[in-house]
């Protein structure tokens, strides 16, 4: 039993049915736990008030955005490569989800810094490189529909995704250049001594758990309903042509 | 391949439209800018770079939808994937000539306008110089864009959504090229990273325009 068996929409429709309820109860139930233990429980930072709490939705969201980029350049690749539907329409399910995980980044950002910055937004490069992140998702979005035959659809939008992330790689350093920024550095990381302290860190960590958790329930519950769609569309298509 | 290029660049011209509606777009857009920001010379000297390569990205991105959309229609695209050149030939000497008929006009015409935005004496050679390190990976990047919307009807206003957000880094570096030089400082870095993103664009992104046509001509 491999991995490539899921490949078929069979096995993945069995499957799916029965990791989305799991997959939707954890997201629950780490996103109520993360968020009430972080908007609730927590000190007030130094300096910040309480407007660090804004962090419980935007590192979340922001790791989300970049990562289902990833995730949708992994599924298009094995798209192109080995030409599995499901990882097709799981690349198309990811998109608008990413899109709003970007946006969420974006907007909870203008929310803080408009009292910490004292604008609602600035032309650094971190939200510079998301706005054109967001772009890319629209793109990506609008060629879905655009095209009628699935299959290239498919093929079309996977390379899209390829020269995506080429170049949102690249603007990212670009706009680096560009731009000197407001935004801090990194908070998170594994390999450095100094993290935030542990009454935020462990929330957090509970919070990004529940995106990542409600991600892969709505990632599923889209790819399903996308394989019905298509099933939809071939009995019309036979019923047409009886 | 001299004889595609030849073809795609007499019918640019004789056909009408595709060849001066870019330069013309460019001297409107650039005509515009005083109108909304107002006549201040300094103003306008200091947005100049900017409203330049603007003006000149938005024009390049007119004549796209062209590239491929009408040999589409014909059919001549179906001939020219069975003809013994291979389609990343064809996809390069299709950017060649778009790139001869819209970037190298506007890279020329582009200092006359930058008169016209007080744009500072030094910045005029870097000017010319950026735009014509700089338009070729407009144009390749343009290629790739018709390329995917090659079979829809209504393409035009995607195209630019998919082309625009790739024009970023080319964007950024080319005006940030020119600014530099208006205000006499460096331009090796932006000058470096522009030439470098035109060269692996150059090499690379025919590649993936023609896969994009060979999938667009296989559902057919």
């Amino acid at each position: 039993m491999s991995l490539w068996d899921y490949a078929n929409p069979v096995k993945f429709m069995r499957l799916s049915g029965r990791l989305l309820p799991v997959a939707s109860i954890l997201a629950g139930i780490s996103l109520a736990v993360g968020l009430v233990w972080g908007f609730f429980f927590t000190p007030d930072a130094e300096n910040f008030g309480s407007t660090v709490k804004v962090i419980y939705v935007h590192v979340p969201a922001a790791m989300m955005a970049i990562n289902i980029w990833v995730m949708m350049l992994v599924a298009s690749l094995i798209w192109l490569v080995r030409r599995h539907h499901v990882s097709a329409l799981a690349a198309k399910a990811a998109a608008p989800i990413g899109a709003v995980m970007t946006l969420i980044a974006l907007i909870t950002g203008a929310i803080w810094g408009q009292p910490m910055w004292g604008t609602w937004w600035a032309w650094d490069p971190r939200l510079t490189s998301f706005l054109i992140l967001f772009l890319f998702y629209l793109g990506y979005m609008a060629l879905w529909p655009a095209i009628e035959n699935t299959e290239t659809a498919a093929d079309l939008t996977s390379v899209l995704c390829l020269v995506g992330s080429v170049f949102a790689v690249l603007s990212r350093y670009a706009v680096n250049f560009w731009n000197q920024g407001l935004h801090q550095g990194a908070t998170l990381s594994l390999d450095r001594q100094q993290h935030i302290a542990n009454v935020y860190w462990v929330p957090l960590l509970v919070c990004i758990a529940g995106f990542v958790l409600l991600f892969v329930a709505l990632v599923l519950l889209r790819t399903r309903t996308e394989i019905r769609l298509r099933r939809l569309r071939a009995l019309e298509q036979r019923e047409r042509l009886a | 391949m001299i004889a595609l290029l030849l073809r795609d660049l007499r019918l640019a011209v004789r056909a009408g439209g595709g060849f001066g509606l870019g330069l013309v777009f460019f001297l409107i857009v650039v005509t515009l800018v005083p109108f909304g920001v107002g006549p201040e010379g300094g103003v306008l000297a200091r947005i100049a770079p900017g409203i330049l390569w603007l003006g000149a990205l938005l024009a390049c991105l007119l004549s796209l939808d062209r590239i491929f959309a009408l040999d589409q229609e014909d059919g001549s695209l179906d001939l020219l994937a069975t003809a013994p050149i291979p389609m990343e030939a064809v996809v390069a000497i299709k950017a060649l000539a778009h790139w001869l008929t819209t970037g190298l006009p506007l890279t020329i015409a582009a200092p006359v306008l930058a008169v016209l935005l007080h744009l500072p004496q030094g910045a005029y050679g870097w000017l010319v110089l950026s735009l014509l390190v700089g338009t070729p990976a407009l144009s390749v990047l343009g290629t790739f864009g018709a390329a995917l919307t090659v079979g829809l009807r209504r393409g035009g206003l995607l195209l630019s959504l998919l082309v625009l957000p790739l024009y970023v880094p080319t964007l950024i570096f080319g005006a940030e090229l020119v600014r530099r030089g208006a205000e006499g400082r460096t331009v090796e870095v932006p000058l470096l990273m522009l030439a470098g993103i035109t060269a692996a664009t150059i090499a690379l992104m025919p590649f993936a325009s023609a896969a994009a046509i060979r999938m667009n001509l296989r559902q057919t």
